[in-house]
């Protein structure tokens, strides 16, 4: 079982049911659940996003959209039904925080579904799961059972004459399914391939009809919204970025684990403090502050706030969260190897730049790790990524080329260092594959 | 188990068989349900086996095509069968800095087979996967969908040491 | 739309509002590279070479995807869009096998084109390239993976262009491929459609893979010798040892009728011409029964003194001619001219695959519908017939109306076929209720089991505002008659009687009848003619098709003339009822009728010959000579020597000393086998000037075009290759056709399939190798 850690500094929002139970529909009850749906029904559509607007809750799948203007995209009349579609596709190394909410917590993204669905007049909602989170499936299918067994779903929700229905649905292997369009193509039953926009979701979505799409931490975040008020969960975060946020700290620290701070909580304090330093005394040496697709920090680019426009000035990205921390023996060319490699193999191979992009990026950063590389390599890199960049069909070639951009930049020397004949000058080079027994 | 009768012209169980009864049902469009239903039947076939395509294929009324082209698409499913434990070892960033690799280099000595892999007696198959959602408990493996996390060589030996055990005793998934 | 206003390249243009930003530039001759986008296939931007900048727009955005609007400030070539582009095909080249100089491709390749024009000339990349074996998918249909560059196209025209749905994308990232329908390979229509589209040499055909280079082949645009459709083909020729060889059919510039179309036949079916069994020389039977090869002076003259004989011992009216389904307009003219003037005889028929002198005596002057119509039709009637096997290029017309411009199309049909799929009501009556239906349609509610779908069939074609009526060859006679009246009363009609080979409907525009002269005029009010022709004309109906076999059987058929026809085994007759009848057949091949014959003549096809075809449409098309082989003439140049050597006035029977145009013989490509020199030989020795020939078919157009009122369309427009479509039916309400009840059936369908086409299909390899190919899997099936 996967666990929240917890610091002083943490403040258990989304997480104030973890570990008490509250898989269980009476104990979520006990713990104020469901109370927020109720409100929300007597708000109303409009009230609803208003609320939402003020509490300036940002996406937390990566992109940091204001989930309350997201909503108010969406057209009060539509000839085709709308949909709510939670993304809990959680892919993004560094990442694993959706999963928690998930195991501990998943009545609270039912209820954010039903606000969700009240804001925008839908009557289906989908919850969608990575494969690789079987076991979540049947936490998620008994929690939805139940709901609809005490009337919080189905025909007439909560005594009033508007009916939902929520389904969960299992993905079978596939980052880019987590891109929201790539996403209903995999609801729908195809191949996880993006779609041209516009139009956007909001407008046409699901089965072409209008469709919110958020991340799975995003619609747990709303009942807690309602359940403190919009103005007080603002208050918790910074300016334009409300609340607070599970933040997954891993890789060179004493502490790793997945902790709720405060938007705009410093992030050195969290490698330091909360995360407990940098393990067996060794030196910081970087860190990837939101999940593999952001370009990589240096030790002196750290002093900074975790919020979307923090990060953003600091020349990276808050992105999903998943904060990763580099020691001073990681050779950085084989890091980067590792982060294309990841992409390589997750392209959807729709779009040429992407498609081709990652493979010659993998198997240029692949040679100049194994000491096989020119000199011209390594300008050839930066070239890829930077062609790469903003030329692709959907935000995953992005998300290949700026941290590249980034480690090139930031590690020319390091890169270098590998060129023909020298190899890694860290302690692993790529092994030969084990003689089999 | 159910006790529901088999259903005439399935291969599934009639558990599954009327789990997917019900799964076309529950969408827009019964297409909605091509990809549970093709990870639910590797569960129970172990692979996606010609004849899962077939069915699949007649049960949502769509060419066979169609449904190889999005098995092919998701890297959960497979098309040959696998070991009985299969074994997926992240390597991923999170995990690579906490030891991923070695771990996964352990489980090709120990179980002599490489990446991919399938040991000769069917019960273990190897793959390296990508980030399993377990960075912050990295290194992480998940042997079908079972998490073991923080793991090292030693508690790895462990793990395959219980599942062979599993295997011998007859042990289910 | 409104039109919009915007700024491209700093040009000011208009554009409907909604136009995509490459169409509208595109239109107004901005050329914006793609590889994926195709027009009337749904939109990909996945190759992003269509990349533009629009001003206040971050990113760069593609051109494929993005539709105009008003004010918005474009610029489409820039060094940093060149830049891109150059970084787009670089990382296409990065793994293309560069086999160029091999490629099928190579010099018609759009990523070789995009790669002159972007300089993407430096090799970024040190990795092996990674090599797969070729597949071959079908017998036409092979895959080269590393060429391809995954722009969709062929798996859009196959599922949305061909309603066939054979290719699909597999896997992901780098190792998408695109996969055949049956693992390894295809079960599909084999349109080559896949082929056609692929912009780089990844799908090349069976038919033309590492023959030649495209440089190295003519490209000569013309007419399917196949079906009745007429689409466009361009055959690819160039010299062989024996004349000049077609080594390839495509769809090069999509100018045609077709569009972007091309079935099986009109693709690879060209390949009959050059096989080996074609018949080069003039075969003679021998007392003893053989055939002797012999030159070609002695079998003219030997069969024009015999003929000549027959006649002048035993009456025009002992001999019979019968004339062919895909010689050309001007042939057939020709043919029925001979056959009325120098034989003096009435008796001359085809193989009738479709009643269209019913269909003209009932439209009485009203013109039909061009395959050009179905293009703009806003609803389409369907009765009988399966355009998907036996029109391919209306099925692809109806398809595209039906998914870009929301064409309404209704079925009825005594079986499922395909395009119900299309359709947006489907009727499956009975094979015996065609004529019921009209009555129906017509309002007789008893005339068919009414049940609630016939009625909401009935309503929704009566609520249409304009509507073309498609029939088959269910339809005959009388029953054409009512579904004309029937049409008739509906707000805005027009009609489409569906026959089957390249030139059926020629034949029966120009009178290969017994009892219709050309035009449909009917013997019996021949005035106009007999003027022209002279009074030789004989001025009784003569003997159709399967009465000359009965008077043959009699003993009263001396002679019989067949022209490129096969009767025999078309319609099922006794060999033995010719054995006293003399025949001359004209064939490219010794079919089972050539076989009875005791001179044959090696005839040269539809794509050795220059002409006019009407397909079933009554759209006029050029066919212009491609290819030849030595030893075969054509049908126009023997009908003249035969005439000649029978001692008639050549000068009468081809008014070749008016003004005319000269045909493209295919001089220009070497398409002549000696052709002109051949006729310059024979002018001078009958001391005629070489200017123009009786051997030329536009020497006889004017004539035709005066004595055919509806084949009087513009010749400027005709010869420059624009299709035409004729003013069908008789000259004018003057004439009463005599219909239905007097005359005797004789409409025998082809019943052909995508991979069959009558005799002649028999003698193609692509089509017989699809029907082996899919032998086993159709006995499996039972
Ligand atoms: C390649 C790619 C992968 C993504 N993966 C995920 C994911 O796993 N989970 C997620 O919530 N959002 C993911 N996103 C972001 C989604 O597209 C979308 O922005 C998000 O679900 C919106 O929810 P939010 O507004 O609540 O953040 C991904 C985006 C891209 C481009
Ligand atoms: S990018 Fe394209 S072809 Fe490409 S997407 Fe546009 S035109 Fe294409
Ligand atoms: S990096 Fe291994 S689980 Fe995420």
């Amino acid at each position: 079982m996967a666990t929240l850690t917890t610091h002083p500094d943490c403040v258990p929002l989304v997480s104030y049911r973890f570990g008490k139970g509250a898989t269980n529909i009476d104990k979520y009850l006990e713990l104020d659940g469901y109370k927020s749906a109720r409100k929300a029904l007597e708000l109303g559509p409009d009230a609803i996003i208003a609320e939402m607007k003020t509490s300036s809750l940002r996406g937390r799948g990566g992109a940091g959209f204001p989930t309350g203007m997201k909503w108010s995209f969406v057209p009060k009349q539509s000839a085709r039904p709308k949909y709510v579609l939670v993304n809990g596709d959680e892919s993004e190394p560094g990442t694993c925080k959706d999963r928690l909410i998930f195991e501990h917590d998943p009545h609270s993204v039912i209820e954010g579904v039903i606000i969700a669905a009240l804001a925008i007049q839908a009557k289906m909602g989908f919850i969608y799961l990575r494969g690789e989170y079987r076991y979540l499936i049947e936490i998620m299918e008994k929690a939805v059972a139940d709901a609809y067994a005490k009337g919080f779903l189905g025909k007439k929700i909560l005594g009033s004459d508007i009916d939902l229905d929520v389904v969960v649905q299992t993905g079978a292997g596939a980052y880019e399914v987590g891109e929201e369009s790539a996403l209903m193509e995999s609801l729908e039953g195809k191949r996880g391939v993006p779609r041209i926009r516009p139009p956007f979701p909001a407008v046409v979505g699901l089965y072409g009809g209008p469709t919110i799409i958020n991340n799975a931490e995003t619609i747990a975040t709303v009942p807690h919204i309602f359940r403190i008020g919009a103005a007080e969960y603002a208050k918790l975060g910074t300016e334009r970025n409300g609340g607070t946020r599970l933040f997954c700290l891993s890789g060179h620290l004493v502490r790793p684990g997945v902790y709720e701070l405060p938007m705009g909580y410093n992030l050195k304090k969290m490698i330091y403090e909360v995360g407990g330093g940098i393990p067996n005394g060794k030196k910081l040496k970087a860190v990837v502050p939101g999940g593999s697709s952001t370009p990589v920090l240096l030790p002196e680019e750290i002093d900074i706030g975790m919020d979307f426009d923090q990060v953003g000035k600091a020349g990276s990205m808050l992105g999903s969260g998943g904060v990763v921390v580099l020691d001073e023996t990681v050779c950085m060319v084989e890091f980067a190897l590792r982060t294309m490699k990841f992409y390589q193999h997750e392209s959807c191979g729709w779009c040429i730049p992407c498609r081709e992009g990652t493979d010659w990026l993998k198997k240029s950063l692949t040679r100049l790790h194994e000491g096989g590389a020119v000199d011209k390599d390594i300008d050839n890199i930066r070239y890829l990524a930077e062609n790469m960049l903003g030329r692709t069909f959907c935000p995953l070639g992005d998300a290949a080329a700026m941290p590249t951009i980034a480690f090139v930049k930031k590690f020319r020397k390091e890169f270098e260092d590998h060129l023909e004949g020298r190899g890694c000058p860290y302690h692993r080079a790529a092994q030969p594959e084990p003689a089999l027994v | 188990m159910s006790t529901q009768p088999a259903q005439p012209g399935t291969i599934f169980s009639p558990t599954l068989a009327a789990r997917f009864d019900r799964l076309v049902t529950l969408y827009p469009v019964k297409r909605s349900a091509l990809v549970p239903m093709l990870l639910y039947a590797q569960d129970e076939i172990g692979y996606v086996s010609d004849a899962v395509i077939a069915e699949v294929a007649a049960r949502i009324g769509i060419t066979e095509l169609d449904v190889r082209n999005v098995v092919s698409y998701y890297s959960l499913l497979r098309t040959k069968p696998a070991g009985k434990y299969h074994v997926q070892v992240c390597t991923n960033i999170s995990c690579m800095l906490r030891g991923g690799n070695e771990i996964l280099d352990h489980c090709k000595k120990k179980l002599g087979i490489p990446n991919k892999g399938v040991t000769p007696d069917g019960v273990f198959s190897l793959e390296e996967v990508e980030c399993i959602g377990a960075c912050s408990w990295g290194p992480a493996a998940q042997v079908n969908y079972a998490f073991h996390e923080n793991l090292t060589p030693e508690s790895m030996d462990q793990v395959l040491a219980d599942y062979r055990a599993k295997a011998q005793n007859g042990g289910g998934k | 739309m409104a039109d919009v206003t915007f700024t491209v390249d700093g040009k000011k243009l208009t554009a409907p509002a909604g136009t995509l930003l490459i169409e509208a530039c595109r239109a107004h001759g901005i050329e914006i590279p793609a590889f994926c986008y195709y027009p009337g296939l749904s939109l990909q931007a996945a190759c992003r070479m269509c990349v533009v900048r629009i001003e206040k727009v971050p990113k760069l955005q593609t051109a494929c995807t993005t539709p105009v609007a008003e004010g918005m400030v474009v610029t489409t070539e820039s060094p940093e869009i060149a830049q891109a582009r150059k970084a787009t095909i670089e990382l296409l080249l990065g793994n293309h096998p560069l086999d160029c100089p091999v490629c099928d491709a190579g010099g018609e390749c759009e990523l070789q084109d995009m790669t002159f024009k972007y300089g993407a000339h430096e090799s970024k990349f040190a990795d092996i390239k990674n090599h797969r074996d070729e597949q071959q998918w079908s017998p036409v249909v092979f895959f080269d993976r590393p060429r391809c560059i995954l722009c969709y196209r062929c798996v859009r025209v196959c599922g949305e262009g061909m309603d066939v749905w054979a290719l699909g994308i597999q896997n992901r990232g780098s190792g998408s491929v695109i996969a055949p329908n049956q693992q390894d390979h295809l079960d599909c229509e084999e349109c080559g459609m896949c082929i056609d589209i692929c912009p780089v040499g990844a799908l090349t055909s069976g038919a033309y893979r590492y023959k030649t280079r495209p440089w190295e082949m003519s490209h000569v645009g013309t007419v399917c010798t196949h079906c009745a459709d007429g689409c466009k083909t361009t055959l690819g020729v160039r010299r062989a040892s024996d004349g000049m060889e077609i080594v390839r059919g495509d769809n090069r510039d999509k100018s045609g009728i077709n569009g972007d179309f091309l079935c099986i036949k009109g693709r690879y079916a060209f390949d009959f011409a050059n096989r080996d069994d074609r018949l080069t020389k003039p075969l003679l039977r021998q007392p003893n029964g053989e055939f002797k090869p012999v030159p070609w002076d002695e079998a003219i003259e030997f069969a024009g003194k015999r003929l000549r004989e027959i006649r002048d011992s035993r009456g025009g009216s002992s001999i019979g001619v019968i004339g062919s389904n895909r010689t050309t307009n001007e042939e057939a003219y020709l043919l029925q001219k001979f056959a009325r003037t120098v034989l003096g005889t009435n008796n001359i028929d085809h193989h009738r695959t479709a009643d269209y002198p019913a269909f003209a005596a009932a439209l009485a002057g009203i013109s039909d519908a061009s395959l050009r119509d179905f293009a703009s039709a806003k609803a389409v009637l369907l009765l009988g017939n399966d355009p998907t096997e036996q029109h391919p290029g209306l099925a692809w017309q109806l398809r595209t109306g039906v998914r870009l411009r929301g064409l309404h199309l209704y079925v009825a049909n005594h079986q499922n076929i395909k395009l119900r799929r299309q359709a947006a009501a489907f009727l499956q009556i009975r094979e015996g209720d065609y004529a019921p239906l009209i009555a129906y349609l017509a309002g007789n509610d008893s005339a068919l089991d009414g049940n609630g779908e016939a009625k909401a069939f009935r309503e929704a074609i009566r609520a249409e505002e304009s509507l073309l009526i498609v029939f088959g060859a269910e339809f005959r006679g009388r029953d054409i008659e009512a579904l004309v009246q029937f049409g008739s009363s509906l707000p805005s009609v027009k009609f489409a009687c569906l026959g089957d080979y390249a030139n059926s409907r020629g034949a029966a525009d120009m009178g290969l009848y017994p009892d219709l002269l050309p035009g449909y005029i009917p013997i019996t009010a021949s005035a106009q003619f007999a003027q022209e022709y002279g009074p030789s004309l004989p001025s009784q109906p003569g003997l159709d098709l399967l009465q000359m076999f009965d008077a043959a059987r009699r003993g009263e058929l001396a002679a019989l003339y067949i022209v490129g026809s096969n009767p025999v085994a078309r319609y099922n007759l006794d060999p033995a009822a010719l054995r006293n009848t003399f025949i001359i057949a004209q064939d490219l091949f010794l079919t089972e009728t050539a076989r009875l014959a005791d001179v044959v003549f090696p005839a040269a096809n539809l794509y050795e010959k220059s002409g006019t075809v009407t397909n079933t449409f009554g759209d006029l098309q050029l066919v212009r000579k491609a290819a030849d082989r030595a030893g075969a003439r054509t049908d126009f140049e023997l009908i003249v020597r035969l005439a000649a050597a029978m001692g008639a006035n050549v000068k009468q029977l081809v008014p070749f000393e008016h003004r005319g145009v000269r045909a493209d013989m295919g001089q220009a490509r070497g398409a002549q086998s000696g052709e002109a020199d051949r006729h310059g030989v024979w002018l001078a020795a009958h001391h005629l000037e070489p200017k123009l020939s009786p051997f030329d078919p536009f020497a006889i157009l004017d004539e035709m075009q005066r004595l055919i009122p509806a084949y009087n369309v513009p010749r400027l427009d005709l010869l420059v290759g624009n299709d035409q479509h004729s003013r069908s039916g008789p000259a004018s309400g003057l004439v009463q056709i005599q219909t239905a009840a007097a005359r005797r059936d004789l409409v025998l369908p082809s019943s052909d399939t995508l991979f069959t086409s009558g005799t002649l299909g028999r003698y193609s390899s692509t089509l017989s190798s699809v029907l082996e190919s899919r032998e086993p899997a159709e006995t499996a099936a039972d």
